[in-house]
Formats: C-alpha cells, sequence, structure tokens
C-alpha cells in the first residue's frame, strides 16, 4: 500500500497541489533536500501530462498520485485514466509539448518507466532515501 | 502562489516581468499576454524571470511559442535569469540553445545580436 495516496479530477488547478504533498511525503522520507526541486517539478510534469491526456482525449477521470516509501527508496507513481497507449495527434503542439514534459522527466529522474496500463499511461520515478536524515 | 505579470517599456524593447509559479494551470495568462504584446506591435520582448518560483514545461512551451511570435516579425525575445533551479530546465531540454539569457535587464535590454 502506499505510503500517500492523492486522487484528483483532471483539471490543471490541482497539479500544484500534487506537487507540494509529493514534496512535503518525500521530504519525511528522507529524500535529500538537494533533489526535492527536481522531484516536485518531475512529479509536475507527470501530472500535467495525464492531466493534458485527459483533456486532449475528451475523457473525464482522475489522475492517481500514488507515493510510497521503500526501505531505500521513494517511489511515486502518477497514473492517468485518459485509456491505454494514448499520445498526441502526429504534428500536432500538444505533443510537441507532451514531448517537451517527457523531456524534462528524463532529464532530472534517474529511475523513470514510463509505461500503459489497462486505463490509461503510467508514470514510475524513484528516488534515494538516506537513512542518516529519515525523520523519526 | 500565483503568476504576476507586469509590463514596461524601456528604449524600444517590452519588459515582461514575471513572478511566481508558471506551471500547466498559469501558463495559459502568461501567453495571453505575450500574444497580446505581439499583437500590440512589441516585437522585442524581454521576459525577466528573476521572481519565477517554479517553471515547468507548460511554461517553456508559452516562451517558446512567444519566440516563434516574434520571429515572424523579425523581432527578438530574451530572457534574464540567474536562477540555477530554473536554468537547469533550460539545459535539460536544449533550450539554453534557442534563448538568448541574461543576468540583468540592462544586459538584455543593451544586447543587438
Amino acid at each position: 500500500m502506499a505510503t500517500v495516496e492523492l486522487r484528483f479530477s483532471a483539471l490543471p488547478e490541482h497539479v500544484r497541489t500534487a506537487r507540494l504533498v509529493a514534496a512535503a511525503v518525500a521530504r519525511r522520507a528522507g529524500v535529500d533536500e538537494s533533489v526535492l526541486d527536481e522531484l516536485r517539478l518531475a512529479v509536475g510534469e507527470a501530472c500535467s501530462r495525464a492531466v493534458a491526456l485527459h483533456q486532449r482525449n475528451g475523457v473525464e477521470g482522475a489522475v492517481r498520485v500514488a507515493l510510497t516509501e521503500q526501505e531505500k527508496r521513494f517511489l511515486i507513481e502518477v497514473a492517468d485514466e485518459a485509456g491505454p497507449g494514448h499520445t498526441g495527434a502526429p504534428g500536432s503542439g500538444a505533443e510537441d509539448e507532451d514531448a517537451l514534459g517527457l523531456a524534462v522527466i528524463t532529464g532530472l529522474v534517474e529511475d523513470v518507466e514510463v509505461g500503459n496500463g489497462a486505463d490509461g499511461g503510467v508514470i514510475r520515478m524513484s528516488w534515494p532515501v538516506s537513512p542518516a536524515s529519515v525523520t523519526v | 502562489m500565483d503568476l504576476s505579470l507586469s509590463t514596461r517599456t524601456v528604449g524600444d524593447r517590452t519588459v515582461v516581468e514575471v513572478g511566481g509559479e508558471i506551471d500547466v494551470y498559469t501558463a495559459p495568462k502568461l501567453r495571453e499576454q505575450l500574444v497580446e504584446l505581439v499583437n500590440d506591435g512589441n516585437y522585442h520582448l524581454v521576459v525577466d524571470m528573476e521572481g519565477v518560483d517554479f517553471l515547468d514545461s507548460t511554461g517553456l512551451g508559452v516562451l517558446v511559442g512567444g519566440l516563434k511570435r516574434v520571429r515572424a516579425h523579425e523581432g527578438s525575445l530574451r530572457l534574464v535569469c540567474n536562477q540555477e533551479r530554473i536554468l537547469k530546465i533550460f539545459r535539460i531540454t536544449g533550450l539554453t540553445k534557442v534563448f538568448p539569457i541574461h543576468n540583468s535587464v540592462d544586459e538584455a535590454v543593451a544586447a543587438t545580436d
């Protein structure tokens, strides 16, 4: 089970909330302060992408953000419900933005996996947890 | 934290001072501002990002869109940014090669090449 799980309607105004929650839970889990900015940005990008996929496909639904504290890693999963295997229409501006968002995520996060589930896409990312800084 | 925007004219340049967070929610406001400036005939823009706390790819997309618009009129779009965490986003997306990035508004306003 995730340490903290967040579900929000696929609307842009909620992405900031997801960023703030993810960063707060990560800090508490012992993720190094120096990577929290990157983590916040990566979560925001993954959520923005999920929201955009919903809007582009005209699908209502929720974005799920699962934050899981493991022994040595802090795992974040961002899942959409925009349907299986959706990408932007070829040559559209939306596709450019999608590519830019993924470029930011893969540029920031060493351990990242972009996959597809039955309901939509899932982005899995993880960061190391430094044992010394774990809050007791 | 929301997005704040203010514009002023310095010589033939229009300086857009941006503050707060540029993300998927607030970026459309910045897009509107840039489109409006270009439609009003302001083709040499300086976007001052010193007050920006957060920038994501949606914001980058809006800046690229602004650049395309001013270039269609032989114009320019320069950025002012000294914040490492913001500069990093331009670097990892290769956009440091696309935008002239300056240390100060004075420098950006004086730049000609």
